[in-house]
């Protein structure tokens, strides 16, 4: 079989059967490789796009990009539903049957292990925002006065801003400190950009939460209570997500490094 | 709450997990690809790409 393999997940073997129309990256069916009590889920993937350096020149491609992790989360949102996948990070291409086997050998006993502290578990993610308050779009009223006038409302607005900060990332801090208590582990993401996520405000907390399945309305709920308490704030969530955040020691330890955690 | 309301997921949600999140692996038999410089790469590429279509209706609070 030619091609290379792209990799979306180890786990464990599954009795139950994917969805037969699921295709995955390139198009292409997910199939499975088996390696001892592991199997490997993969699509072959043609050399054309895939090789290092086509692959590197389409992931500056927005649409290809997009187009890639949502094909590749199908197969992972497929895999969620039969078993507790193991999550690959995004293009992750092997060479050949006989490449992915002997990484699978070499990190077997890691996958195992994660695999067990992942099993039945998933990850929710939680957002905070400071709301965009009208002043900030509106023109402000009138031209100012005169300079002393002028720089009374520069004064005004950059205390009105620190405190509105201040409190932001107070909430956020207590936020975090409560569903970290809740969930059996956590992770800050970096807050996301305005420009990359469209959204409205500035977000302060960008946070992942490990739950196990069965405590997720509850951890939904807990969520869905603080949503009020602070004006000005909007929380979000999403999920559930395989755990992606939660691969272990060997994902990014930039992750945990964050502002947003800055909580009593 | 009882329903958990799905929406599309957003490409950035999804991003943060794909590109940041999942295992690494590196070595000689995987074509390398998943590094941070990749990540920045990608997302400098986003928010230019987001930026033509999609200008920021606010202006910065800081």
């Amino acid at each position: 079989m030619s091609g290379l393999r792209y990799v979306y997940a180890v786990c464990r073997p599954f009795r139950s059967a994917l969805q037969s129309q699921l295709t995955g990256v390139a198009g292409q069916p997910p199939r499975q490789l088996t390696h001892h009590g592991l199997i490997a889920v993969y699509s072959v993937v043609p050399e054309r796009d895939f090789a290092e350096e086509p692959l590197r020149a389409h992931l500056e491609d927005l649409n290809w990009l997009a187009e890639t992790a949502r094909a590749h989360q199908g197969v992972i949102d497929a895999l969620t539903v039969v078993t507790t996948p193991l999550p690959l990070r995004l293009a992750t291409v092997f060479r050949d049957d006989s490449a992915l086997r002997t990484m699978m050998e070499s990190r077997e006993e890691y996958f195992l292990r994660t695999l067990d502290r992942l099993e039945g578990r998933v990850e929710w993610g939680v957002k905070v925002y400071v709301e965009p308050r009208p002043e900030d779009t509106e023109a402000p009223a009138g031209k100012p006065e005169s300079g002393r006038d002028y720089l009374r409302r520069r004064r005004l607005s950059a205390r009105d801003h620190e405190y509105i900060w201040q409190e932001a990332t107070e909430f956020a801090g207590r936020l975090h400190a409560t569903l970290s208590s809740y969930a059996e582990d956590s992770r800050l993401h970096n807050p996301q950009s305005r420009a990359l996520s469209g959204a409205a405000g500035q977000n302060v907390l960008n946070a992942a939460y490990l739950v196990p399945r069965g405590d997720s309305e509850e951890f939904v709920e807990l969520v869905d209570r603080t949503k009020d308490e602070a004006p000005g704030m909007r929380v979000e969530l999403t999920g559930p997500w395989a755990a992606y955040s939660f691969t272990g020691e060997e994902t990014n330890e930039e992750t945990d490094e964050e502002t947003g955690d800055e909580g009593p | 709450m009882t329903v958990i309301e799905r929406r599309e997921v957003a490409l950035v949600d999804l991003l943060d997990r794909l590109l940041a999140g999942g295992v690494v692996i590196t070595g000689d038999i995987t074509l390398r690809i998943a590094d941070v410089d990749l990540v920045r790469i990608d997302l400098n590429a986003l928010i230019s790409s987001v930026n033509d279509n999609v200008p920021s209706p606010f202006g910065e609070l800081t």
